[in-house]
């Protein structure tokens, strides 16, 4: 098939994080500080992914505020002519640093937040004194006037506190929260004990969220990712692999997704080695599992599959070891009651400690 | 959308011309709306000073049609821009 160009980039350009949430979707194992893309690198590849036409660039991490040259980077990107979307948790932002970032040109800041008060945030997030900071960051925010979206990622231990999530959008005057509940890839696999909604809870948020759209229209925008193994369809992974997304890792991999690497047969190029439209065109990862030519039954005489295009190939590989599988989400799939099942046992584990992630070594020689 | 509102696009919202799809879009947080030639000569016109009234004024005599048939067409699109915060309004 002919793919269409992409139209969106996450640019992940750093693993490092003074964060160490417990559902982070880097890889369990992470790019290190000596193997980062330089400035340089960076500005060409936003050169290329605009000539290639992309229109959102997402600046990402780990905390993109690790990066000293972050407002360097925003500049690049807005030079090159992309829309910039700097995804934070706000930990490495001062109001000098948010001032410099308005100056270069940053469109939009998406906060995330890993709680409503500081017990929750400070231990999912696994940084005292993280949720004041975050408070802070939101009001300098408000005042230099970047549109804001909060980010709300919820699961067992904090759904609860979804309606005050929605209330802080509201009187932080975010334009949109996204409420998104915990997808189960990178270091969240090994936390489903931890984080795994009970169904109730999964319905619950989706009544809250219905709600909310109703009494905050044209207040705010309430987007919403739902649990996912207890839905009965799965998600439009990336809107369809090689479709219309892309994500360039720290040391310059370039991923159709962020958890493609768990699919380990698959052979990942590099923006230090090709061209990104060669790499997304031509590319033998991003081209596995394009379009439909790849599915066996049941997605192969499916109905729905160019609504879904199978679901996520990553979640086929993490539960069934086999990404060309249907998403044991699905209905359709003969795993789909087994995860069911799975999803409850998770679920039931009230005692289940946190798994945080760990930090990206610092150099090659450096043994940990 | 009443003939005094006066419509604007916020901060973060801005009109980009798709040189790679040959098309006019509308870039706004984390999104990317694709304008037909109608949606992008309301938005050409919307300046934040501008009411809705001139606005349907001037494209019923650019585009030689009935303002009442522009106005509808306009609001609707007008409308969804501002449900999904992509449009301010003020009365």
């Amino acid at each position: 098939m002919t793919a269409p160009p992409p139209i969106a980039m996450l640019a992940e350009l750093t693993h490092r994080c003074p964060l160490s949430c417990p559902y982070c979707s880097n890889p369990v194992e992470m790019a290190r500080l000596d193997q980062e893309l330089d400035t340089e690198t960076w500005a060409r590849v936003f050169r290329e992914a605009a000539e290639l036409g992309v229109l959102q660039l997402h600046l990402s991490g780990g905390e993109p505020a690790s990066r000293r040259d972050l407002e360097t980077l925003v500049k690049a990107a807005r030079d090159a002519g992309l829309y910039t979307n700097l995804i934070t948790s706000g930990i490495g932002l001062t109001e000098k640093r948010l001032a410099a970032l308005d100056a270069a040109g940053l469109d939009h800041v998406q906060l995330s937040l890993q709680g409503t008060n500081p017990e929750m945030a400070d231990e999912i997030g696994g940084y005292k004194g993280g949720f004041q900071r975050k408070m802070q960051v939101a009001e300098w925010i408000g005042k230099i006037g970047f549109p804001l979206t909060l980010n709300a990622v919820l699961h067992r231990r904090n759904l609860h506190q979804l309606p005050r999530a929605l209330e802080m959008a509201v009187e932080m005057g975010a334009r949109r929260i996204e409420v998104a509940t915990v997808q189960f890839h990178g270091w969240a696999l090994k936390n489903r004990d931890a984080f795994m909604p009970t169904r109730e809870q999964a319905a619950e948020a989706t009544r809250i969220v219905v709600e909310a759209r109703k009494a905050l229209k044209g207040t705010l925008v309430v987007d919403y990712v739902p649990a996912d193994y207890h839905d009965d369809y799965p998600k439009k992974c990336m809107g369809g692999w090689g479709t219309s997304g892309l994500n360039v890792a720290p040391d310059g991999l370039v991923l159709p997704c962020h958890a493609a690497q768990t699919i380990t047969h698959l052979e990942f190029e590099r923006v230090q080695d090709k061209p990104l439209a060669e790499i997304w065109y031509e590319g033998a990862a991003f081209n596995a599992y394009r379009g439909t030519e790849w599915m066996a039954d049941p997605c192969k005489t499916c109905e729905r599959k160019t609504l879904d295009f199978g679901g996520c190939r990553c979640q086929a590989m993490a539960i069934l070891g086999d990404a060309s599988a249907t998403d044991p989400v699905c209905v359709k799939s003969p795993h789909h009651g087994a995860l069911q099942a799975q999803a409850n046992t998770h679920a039931a584990q009230t005692d289940a400690p946190l798994v945080y992630r760990s930090q990206p070594k610092k150099l090659a020689e450096t043994v940990d | 959308m009443e003939n005094g509102d006066v419509p604007a696009l916020p901060r973060g919202v801005r009109l980009h011309f798709d040189a790679v799809r040959d098309t006019w879009v509308l870039l706004a947080p984390e999104r990317a709306v694709t304008l037909d030639g109608i949606g992008h000569a309301i938005l050409n016109v919307v300046d934040g000073t501008r009411s809705f009234g001139d606005i349907t004024q001037l494209l019923a005599e650019k585009f030689n049609a009935p303002v009442d048939q522009i106005a509808q067409d306009s609001a609707g699109f007008l409308d969804a821009l501002r449900n999904r915060r992509f449009l301010d309004v003020k009365a």
